[in-house]
Parts: C-alpha cells; sequence; structure tokens
C-alpha cells in the first residue's frame, strides 16, 4: 500500500475551478469542501451533482452556474448510475484516459436516497471517483435528519419537545458502507485538514476507481454557528474523536492523523445550537460512544 | 433453416438495437423484456456488437446511467416493462429535459396489483406526458424496423427527445415470426454515427448542463420541448419515407391506414390489436360494409392531422384501447376525440376498452365492435361512450 501524501499547504493548486460570487451560505462547509476537492481533481474532471446545496451553489440559476470544469446536474437518488454511464461512455469512446469521472453529492444524496445507485456502481467497479460531502443532515431543504445525522443533534424533523428531544440514531457509517464493496479506495477528509484531503483526493485520481471519499463539511445554518467558526468546528470534530481520518486502500486501513490525546467532546458540541439541549448526562454519553469506538478501532 | 428466419419480438428489438449500433446499453431485467438485453449481452460477449453493457441494479438505474452516457456522447439502449417503467418515470422527465435522444423498448405488460405478467399498455401510456415519443408496433418485423427508425427521429436536431418503442408483452416479446433483418451496412447508410452538438464534454469550454433556472427560464425550456413535440410529427414521417425508400418496407409513418378511402365506420387501435382488426375489417368488407381500420403507430406525438383527415370522411370512429384513463376511457380514444372536436363533420366517437392483462382481443370481438358502430352510423345514437369489453361479469 502507498498511503497518500498530505500535500503541503505551498504545493496546493492556486488554480480556482469554483468561481466566486457563487450562491452559497456565508461559512458554507460544503463550498470549502468542493475548491478543495476541485484542487486535487484538476480541471480534467467532469462532475456530476445531484440535488442538494451544491447544484444551487454551483448549478445556477442561469447564467450563474458557477464551476470550471464540465458539470451536470442530475437527479438526487442516482449519482452512481450517472456517473457510471459517463464513464462507460467516455471508455467506448476511447476519451477516458486522464479523465476523473467524479460523484459530488449530499450526505442525504449519498447515504439515504442515493445508496443503491452508488451501492450498484461500486459493485460494478466502474473507474469513478464519489465524493460524499457530509453537513449532516439535509440543509438545502432546511435541515432535516439524514442517516448521519449524529446521535445528539437538533433538526426540524428531530425536534426537542416536552416529550422526545433530538435525533436518537447514531450516524450511519457510510464510509465502512463503501469498504464492505471492496472498491480501491476509501477514505475520510476534513476541510481542516486541506493537504491530506487533497492528498486523499489525488492518490484516488492515481488509483482509478471506484474511490470513495467522505468529507466532513460543517454547516453554519443547519449547525448553528457563526460563519467564521466553520474551520475550527471542523478541526475540533477531528481532535475531539467525533470524526477520524482514515483510508483503506485495496482493504488496508490506515490511519491517517494521528491524535495522541483527544479532547473532549463537549468542546465540539458546546460551539454549535444543534446540541445546546444536550444535558451533561447525554454528553457524557456521547464521550462514552466515542471512547468505545477509538478502543475498538485504535491507530 | 425455416427457424433461423423467425425471430422473436425481443429478439427483433435486440436485433434493432444492435444494427443502430448501440454503444451503450444499461438494463435491468424484468418480464417479459429480459430477453432483449439477454440477446444484447450475447452479440456482445460474441463480438458482433462493440457496445458497453451496463448491468444496473434497478430500471431507475438504468435509465439514470443511459442519460449521463448519451451526455457523454455514446448511442443508448435500453428495454424495459410495467413496473420497470414505473420506476424510470422520474427518469423518463430527465432524458427529455437533457434533450437526450435514448431509445427503449417496452414489453408491453399489467401493473399490479393483481399481479398479472401479460399485454397491457397502461405502462407506456402512464407515460404519454414526460415528453417520450412512443411507437406500438403491430409485428415483429415492425419492432426491429421501428427501432432503427426510432434512433433517427429522436437524435434529429429537430427534435432530441427519447423515444420508446413498444411491444405487446408476449403476444410479440415470446412469439416467433418471420423476420427479413436489413444488411449492417444498408443501416449504417440510413443511420449515420450519433454526433451531439448540444452537449459536448470539453475541458477547455467547460459547460454546465441540466441548470437550475428561474421561473421565465423554466417556460422556455419547457416551450422548447413542445416545439421539439411538434417537429417529431414531420420527422417521423420522413424517417418512414426514407425507410421505405431503402428497405422497401412503409410503416404508414405516424398512422396506417386499412380500407379507408371509402369508409364510413373506422375502427382505430394501436399494438397487435390493430393486426387482429385487419382481419375483421377484411372480412366484414367482404360482407359489403364500408369498415376501415386506422392503426396508430405514433401515440406521441399524436398524429392530429392524419386522424382529423381521416376522420372527416366518416360517420363513426370506434376507438379499442388496451388501458384505461380511469373514470375517462382509454387514453387513445380521448387524443382522438379532442383531435376531432374543431373539424366541421366530425364523426361520433365511441370508445371500447379491451384486452387488458393480457385478456384475448380476438376477431369476433372487433366485429362486436364495428356492428356496434354501423348501428350507430344508422340511427345517429350514441347509447354509451365508453364500453368494456368481453367483461366476465358484463358491465
Amino acid at each position: 500500500m502507498m498511503p497518500s501524501k498530505v500535500v503541503p499547504l505551498k504545493e496546493i493548486s492556486r488554480v480556482e475551478l469554483v468561481s466566486k460570487g457563487h450562491n452559497g451560505c456565508p461559512g458554507c462547509g460544503m463550498c470549502i469542501s468542493l475548491r478543495q476537492a476541485l484542487k486535487g481533481l484538476g480541471k480534467n474532471t467532469v462532475l456530476a451533482i445531484p440535488a442538494g446545496c451544491v447544484p444551487v451553489v454551483a448549478g445556477g440559476p442561469l447564467p450563474l452556474a458557477g464551476l470550471s470544469v464540465p458539470t451536470i446536474l442530475c437527479s438526487f437518488d442516482a449519482t452512481g448510475a450517472f456517473i457510471a454511464g459517463i464513464e462507460a461512455a467516455l471508455d467506448l469512446k476511447g476519451r477516458k484516459k486522464g479523465v476523473n469521472v467524479v460523484g459530488f453529492a449530499g450526505d442525504g444524496g449519498t447515504a439515504d436516497i442515493g445508496i443503491q445507485a452508488l451501492s450498484g456502481a461500486f459493485e460494478r467497479r466502474h473507474d469513478i471517483i464519489y465524493i460524499c460531502y457530509d453537513n449532516e443532515a439535509y440543509m438545502n431543504t432546511g435541515i432535516q435528519r439524514s442517516g448521519t445525522t449524529p446521535y445528539g443533534a437538533w433538526t426540524t424533523t428531530t425536534p426537542v419537545g416536552s416529550l422526545k428531544h433530538f435525533k436518537r440514531e447514531s450516524k450511519k457509517d457510510m464510509p465502512r458502507i463503501v469498504a464492505a464493496h471492496n472498491p480501491r479506495y476509501v477514505a475520510t477528509a476534513s476541510i481542516a485538514f486541506p493537504g491530506d484531503f487533497i492528498g486523499k483526493i489525488k492518490r484516488a485520481t492515481e488509483l482509478g476507481g471506484p474511490s470513495y471519499i467522505h468529507v466532513h463539511s460543517p454547516c453554519p445554518v443547519g449547525w448553528r454557528f457563526p460563519p467564521d467558526k466553520t474551520i475550527e468546528i471542523a478541526r475540533l470534530a477531528v481532535l475531539t474523536g467525533m470524526w477520524r481520518l482514515f483510508e483503506i486502500e485495496d482493504g488496508q486501513y490506515r490511519l491517517t492523523l494521528k491524535v495522541p490525546k483527544r479532547k473532549p467532546v463537549a468542546e465540539y458540541l458546546k460551539l454549535q445550537g444543534r446540541f445546546r439541549h444536550l444535558t451533561p448526562a447525554d454528553i457524557e454519553e456521547i464521550q462514552r460512544e466515542v471512547d468505545k469506538l477509538w478502543e475498538a478501532q485504535p491507530a | 433453416m425455416m427457424e433461423q428466419l423467425t425471430r422473436s419480438g425481443n429478439e427483433a428489438a435486440a436485433l434493432g438495437a444492435k444494427l443502430s449500433r448501440a454503444e451503450v446499453i444499461a438494463a435491468y431485467p424484468i418480464t417479459p423484456s429480459t430477453f432483449i438485453v439477454e440477446y444484447l449481452a450475447q452479440y456482445i460477449a460474441d463480438g458482433e456488437l462493440k457496445a458497453k453493457l451496463i448491468n444496473v441494479e434497478s430500471e431507475h438505474s438504468a435509465m439514470s446511467a443511459c442519460i449521463g452516457a448519451s451526455l457523454a456522447g455514446a448511442r443508448t439502449f435500453t428495454a424495459t416493462s410495467s413496473q420497470g417503467l414505473a420506476l424510470m418515470h422520474e427518469m423518463l422527465h430527465w432524458a427529455v429535459g437533457a434533450r437526450t435522444p435514448v431509445v427503449m423498448a417496452v414489453g408491453n405488460r399489467a401493473l399490479a396489483p393483481p399481479w398479472n405478467l401479460y399485454a397491457n399498455h397502461q405502462d407506456s401510456i402512464a407515460q404519454r406526458d414526460t415528453g417520450w415519443i412512443e411507437f406500438y408496433c403491430e409485428n415483429n418485423q415492425e419492432v426491429l424496423d421501428t427501432i432503427i427508425q426510432a434512433y433517427k427521429v429522436a437524435e434529429d436536431k429537430r427534435v432530441l427527445l427519447p423515444a420508446m418503442v413498444c411491444l405487446d408483452g408476449f403476444i410479440l416479446t415470446h412469439t416467433r415470426e418471420r423476420v427479413d433483418v436489413p444488411p449492417q451496412d444498408a443501416v449504417d447508410e440510413y443511420l449515420p454515427p450519433y454526433r451531439p452538438e448540444h452537449f459536448v464534454i470539453d475541458f477547455d469550454r467547460p459547460l454546465t448542463e441540466n441548470v437550475i433556472v428561474t421561473p421565465a427560464w423554466y417556460m422556455e425550456y419547457q416551450y422548447q420541448l413542445e416545439v421539439a413535440m411538434r417537429n417529431a410529427r414531420e420527422v417521423i414521417r420522413e424517417a418512414n419515407r426514407d425507410f421505405a425508400k431503402k428497405f422497401n418496407r412503409d410503416w404508414g409513418g405516424l398512422v396506417d391506414s386499412y380500407f379507408m378511402e371509402d369508409a364510413e365506420v373506422a375502427i382505430m387501435a394501436m399494438g397487435t390489436i390493430a393486426g387482429t382488426a385487419r382481419v375483421a375489417v377484411r372480412e366484414m368488407r367482404k360482407a359489403g360494409h364500408k369498415v376501415g381500420l386506422i392503426k396508430l403507430r405514433a401515440f406521441r406525438p399524436f398524429p392530429i392531422e392524419e386522424i382529423r383527415k381521416l376522420g372527416s370522411q366518416l360517420k363513426v370512429l370506434a376507438v379499442i384501447d388496451r388501458n384505461c384513463v380511469f373514470g375517462s376511457g382509454g387514453a387513445s380514444c380521448i387524443e382522438a376525440q379532442s383531435a376531432l372536436y374543431s373539424i366541421p363533420n366530425r364523426p361520433k366517437v365511441l370508445g371500447f376498452i379491451a384486452g387488458l392483462g393480457g385478456k384475448d382481443v380476438g376477431v369476433e370481438s372487433i366485429k362486436y365492435i364495428l356492428n356496434k358502430a354501423l348501428k350507430v352510423s344508422e340511427t345517429g345514437r350514441v347509447e354509451r361512450e365508453v364500453e368494456w369489453v368481453n367483461l366476465v361479469g358484463g358491465e
């Protein structure tokens, strides 16, 4: 196994493939994910983007489409199948060499409605890269729970009321679900560690697919924090152990960022309005779950 | 040797796609159209067809993959039936809006529940407002020929709409008939390779396809679909004329008429029922009745001009539908009524629902309908606008 190389900041491409003045919210984690991903992918990339925040930012409204790579907006539920079709056609036409066929989808479009098409495409081993930007809820429709919403989070469909509070189920583990398909490459990433993220993107482009990268993308609107805190919160997710940076190449697992002394999860949770209602006992419960996970899967 | 000359409708459809040099085929198995993709898989495995077969995990993904491949420049094909077509519904709209000339064979089959595998047009009729061109075939030769013509129409710059070619489940899909397979070079002359101009993957001049638009623009886009569908009428007639010239088989374009020169009463039908109706019309002609047949070959776009022209000479038009718009009658009957409403000498229109779920529609059933129509032509009185034929319990 050739581990991915962290790209030093000064070596990150200065070419901007996401237009300035797009429609994203201030502090949007998805926009940062998209910008960083495209810096790793480069301009020879065909991008398919399903419903979610990303088409709103990058797909219009006409004439404001904002990406400098060929982009196809696709249906919410079929990103995997769309890029499979694109890849097959380019291959048949002899136009695939040096081209990245990439799906860039949110957590709902990946872990919920899009999981079937994703699974099919990975099982058939298409030469594709699938990037999931995980903002942990349906943000484009106004903060409804998704399969990757973490335990304890408030959303508009897991509200805090007198009888019932917050999401009671834990986060769907998409990277491990994809890893069960035995793809060439699976990795997690964080926008607070761009060198690591872009290095993983580059590794995926070198290997040929299918590859999957799951990037944690905080959402100021949905997570209830000020827009200047996005990177700080993304970093805390990693430093508290609530988001783990790893890669699996041809079945071999490697932690890509060692966290020698994890910070308490409370430091991550307390900055976000979506966890405001949690009692000390709730936070202790979350801490226990995180500790258990790290004990089960040490570095 | 005779065996080699006979083909099932499914094989005819697969041969049509092969002769059209389909490049990306994405499909999911469903009865009764499964064999179409099995044949294509075998052609690819034997090196007879240079194409990519994507064995997707659902019909929804089949259409999605076809759209992606079409946008990336490939000629695409798929086949489905019934529940599978219903599952595709969302993506049928995407294929139209993205202006991808996907061609699809539909082995018409009833929708559940109750479960039934046999011929019924409800599955494709339910897709009539998606913007797909819809052809209905009478026999296996027409299936093969229509798939080739469908590409010619769908890829025409004046159209750029996807097209489905419908064949009655089991009655055609699983029944062998003699089929003449045209030589590849002749088909190549008729149907040049697909070269999209509306969407091109160019990394130095990147385009965004299927953009988000404001209300002002959405309506303009929809109007372009309307224009494309209207244009399709003439393009279908042209494609048929050119095909007839080259291959010596004329399917009539949007409609085929039989004994219509001096007919006063006519039956209108789609698919295999039209074949049975030919026999009934011939026999009733022998008995001295001035009856004729209008075979609807294209249901979308609906052949308004042809129906008006043929309808203006009639006293009664009896329309038989293997589908039902519940509460209103058969879909093609409603379309015919709508097309005929504004002409000065419009005939009386009678609607008949028959053959649902593969129920047999024999010559006697057609004669029963024509006799009803003849009676109305004499009395001028319509007692019943829509009748269900051959119900066990009666209506």
